[in-house]
């Protein structure tokens, strides 16, 4: 049970490492980077790769700590209660399992994506410390153990808009995914679009970091943004002169919506593109 | 053998614990890090770091650390290199677009220079006869290298082990978190302030109530809603303008802009070295439209969390003295009004983009530190979390 990256994405090799330790030595895995590195696909990579079924839990900021084990709901049970229902003789039928209950009793061993765990209370991976450390918990209104027969693979991913406690990162291996140099690059696009012309590329990736050497960018574009973009221009079949010949007509790159997200970026950039155009001329 | 290694990051104030060094002990037990030094690095790294502002202390002990480890004598294979190899990179070498390729930062033209000559040198030598033959390990041109000094001759395939060592490199040397803040790592540590009151949405079960009401209500199930907790935390930043804060107004404008989407109940004025009895809003009008110093102290009640953002480096005579002022006569001292407000509100911090190591040199800094009783901050990540933490207190 070796990850070595599939043939839809490309691991370097720390993050290979950091995978296969993780696997090994059965700890939790989180993962930081910038958005668009490809953290939340890791995880379906890996369930692909290790064949094993993917658990996805995507955390909000309403999201409790003890969703994730399970829900008892008593409000259906007291009015079912009031309304004579049968079920109400078993407790078991008002609890809900969460899908880390789902995970530590998965027929074979699955792997549990913890997506943005950041965006949830500050206190909530400290509330799961310890069920992600022994990987089991007590449910009280049955009083029964879940304890997990084999131990998950836990893939956990973090856009850093908080900072985890320190005490739940000891259980974790960390790997921050850095944004890929063009070589990586270009292997991630060829990995997506094979038949995609080689001039092609080398444009789009020319003008992809300039654009990201842009000083002062609010956002700036990512390898998603990029494969987006790359998408577009094969579909409207732009060709690598009309990429290349950005300094006669247009002052930005064609379809440049895919990578810009916000007018102010786009302003930034025509402007700089205006002032190199003018300095070409003098 | 890996306990030097443990001792020095903890010295380095890199957060590992003995359950991580376990951690690795049993990762290597398990063969995970295949027994190559690339490997192992990044093992170690996944194992012991939990944080990317540790990853460049890591990769500086890790350098020290494992210094002359090399990788095994693979590389022999650089050592006899074929002429006709030779030649055609001579010529592919020196063309533009090879150039382009060359990653490698520091150095290069010189580099370029020198590979120049001794690629002449040996084609000299070549006519003279002799089978040309590489250096082996000394030279920074090779096929399979890659230095931060080194030139790379073009190599059909990627080699995972190149010449430098990745933790040479310090790729993360910018997320270490003494370096000064930006947009995006400011909302991080803004957040911290995040505190949380009940107002907003409809999302929680009030139990007493429903409890309360399905009483009321015969017995049959009446459910309350209370609101969902909600970010508000009320925040008042003074910000010096004009003078020797021009420097830094970057930063501070870049504190604002990420401020502001952070809090609802956010107020913000201007002031100018030290505060006296006026502060204004818009900095193009601040002689015609002030607010009063004693207004805002009366009409922001105790609760507000006050941020001076400012280099707090004047004259000492401007915060100690009557009429000390560069721009007015004040009637009251600078440090009058600054105890004013340290009196009004208890959660008071103060940012200085001046570094710490250079406070100790200006008396009005230290002035300063003792009025907010020592509740400054140097504005860097590091910095700022601290004060975040002092004002959540």
């Amino acid at each position: 049970m070796k990850f070595t990256g599939t043939d839809s994405y490309v691991a370097s090799d720390d993050l290979r490492v950091a995978v296969n330790a993780a696997i090994a030595l059965q700890r939790p895995l989180l993962i930081k980077g910038e958005p668009g590195t490809g953290k939340t696909v890791l995880a379906h990579e890996v369930s692909k790769a290790i064949n094993a079924p993917l658990i996805e839990w995507h955390i909000k900021s309403t999201t409790k700590a003890q969703q994730g084990l399970y829900e008892y709901d008593a409000v259906s049970r007291l009015r079912d209660s009031q309304l004579g229902d049968e079920r109400v003789k078993d407790i078991r039928n008002y609890i809900k399992r969460g899908k880390l209950w789902d995970a530590f009793t998965a027929a074979e061993r699955p792997v549990l994506l913890i997506d943005e765990i950041d965006k949830a209370d500050i206190e909530f991976p400290n509330d799961l410390l310890l069920e992600l450390d022994r990987m089991e918990f007590y449910v009280y209104e049955t009083q029964e153990v879940v304890k997990a027969a084999q131990r998950p693979v836990v893939m956990i991913t973090s856009n850093n808009e908080k900072e985890l406690p320190d005490a739940f990162l000891r259980r974790c291996f960390f790997h921050y995914i850095r944004f890929p140099d063009r070589e990586i690059m270009t292997q991630i696009v060829d990995v997506h679009f094979p038949d995609l012309q080689r001039n092609l590329l080398r444009e789009a990736l020319n003008i992809f970091y300039d654009i990201r050497d842009v000083p002062g960018l609010k956002k700036k574009p990512s390898t998603s943004e990029l494969l987006d973009w790359l998408k577009l221009l094969m579909v409207e079949d732009i060709s690598p002169e009309t990429l290349r010949s950005k300094d006669s007509k247009q002052l930005i790159p064609p379809l440049h919506g895919a990578l810009l997200k916000n007018e102010q970026d786009v302003h930034l950039f025509e402007r700089l593109a205006f002032m190199a155009r003018r300095e070409q001329r003098q | 053998m890996f306990v030097n290694f443990f001792l020095e990051l903890r010295q380095a104030k890199v957060p590992v614990s003995i359950k991580e060094y376990l951690a690795l002990m049993e990762a290597m037990d398990k063969g995970v890090a295949d027994y190559s030094v690339d490997e192992f690095y990044y093992l170690s790294r996944a194992v012991l770091v939990k944080d990317e502002r540790n990853l460049d202390k890591f990769d500086r002990v890790f350098g020290h650390i494992f210094k002359g480890l090399e990788a095994p004598a693979g590389e022999g294979t650089t050592a006899e290199i074929p002429e006709e190899w030779l030649r055609k990179l001579a010529e592919k070498l020196l063309t533009e677009e090879e150039k382009k390729q060359i990653e490698a930062m520091g150095g290069w033209e010189k580099l370029m220079e020198t590979l120049k000559k001794r690629l002449e040198e040996q084609q000299k030598r070549h006519q003279g006869g002799s089978k040309w033959i590489g250096t082996a390990g000394t030279s920074p041109f090779g096929a399979y290298g890659f230095n931060p000094e080194g030139v790379r001759i073009g190599q059909d395939k990627n080699r995972e082990g190149r010449a430098v060592k990745v933790w040479d490199k310090r790729e993360y040397k910018n997320l270490d978190d003494t370096v000064e803040i930006g947009t995006r790592n400011i909302k991080i540590a803004l957040r911290r302030l995040r505190k949380f009151a009940r107002e907003g949405a409809e999302i929680e079960l009030d139990m007493p109530d429903t409890i309360r009401s399905t009483a009321r209500n015969a017995g049959y199930l009446d459910i309350k809603m209370i609101p969902e907790r909600r970010n508000k935390v009320k925040l008042l930043l003074l910000f010096d303008i004009g003078g020797s804060m021009d420097a830094h107004i970057r930063v501070c404008e870049e504190l604002f802009s990420a401020a502001r989407t952070e809090f609802k109940h956010l107020e913000f004025f201007y002031f100018h070295n030290c505060l006296y009895e006026k502060l204004w809003k818009d900095n193009r009008r601040r002689h015609v439209d002030t607010f009063s110093t004693a207004q805002l102290l009366h009409t922001y009640p105790p609760d507000y969390k006050v941020i001076f953002v400012g280099d707090a480096s004047m004259s000492p005579y401007e915060i100690a003295y009557p009429g000390g002022s560069v721009e007015h006569w004040n009637e009251e001292a600078g440090q009058v009004w600054m105890q004013r407000m340290a009196d009004t509100y208890r959660s008071m911090v103060w940012l200085n983009p001046v570094p710490e190591r250079h406070w100790s040199y200006t008396p009005s800094i230290q002035l300063l530190q003792q009025l907010t009783s020592s509740r400054m901050f140097p504005l860097t990540l590091g910095g700022l979390d601290s004060a975040m933490k002092e004002l959540n207190k």
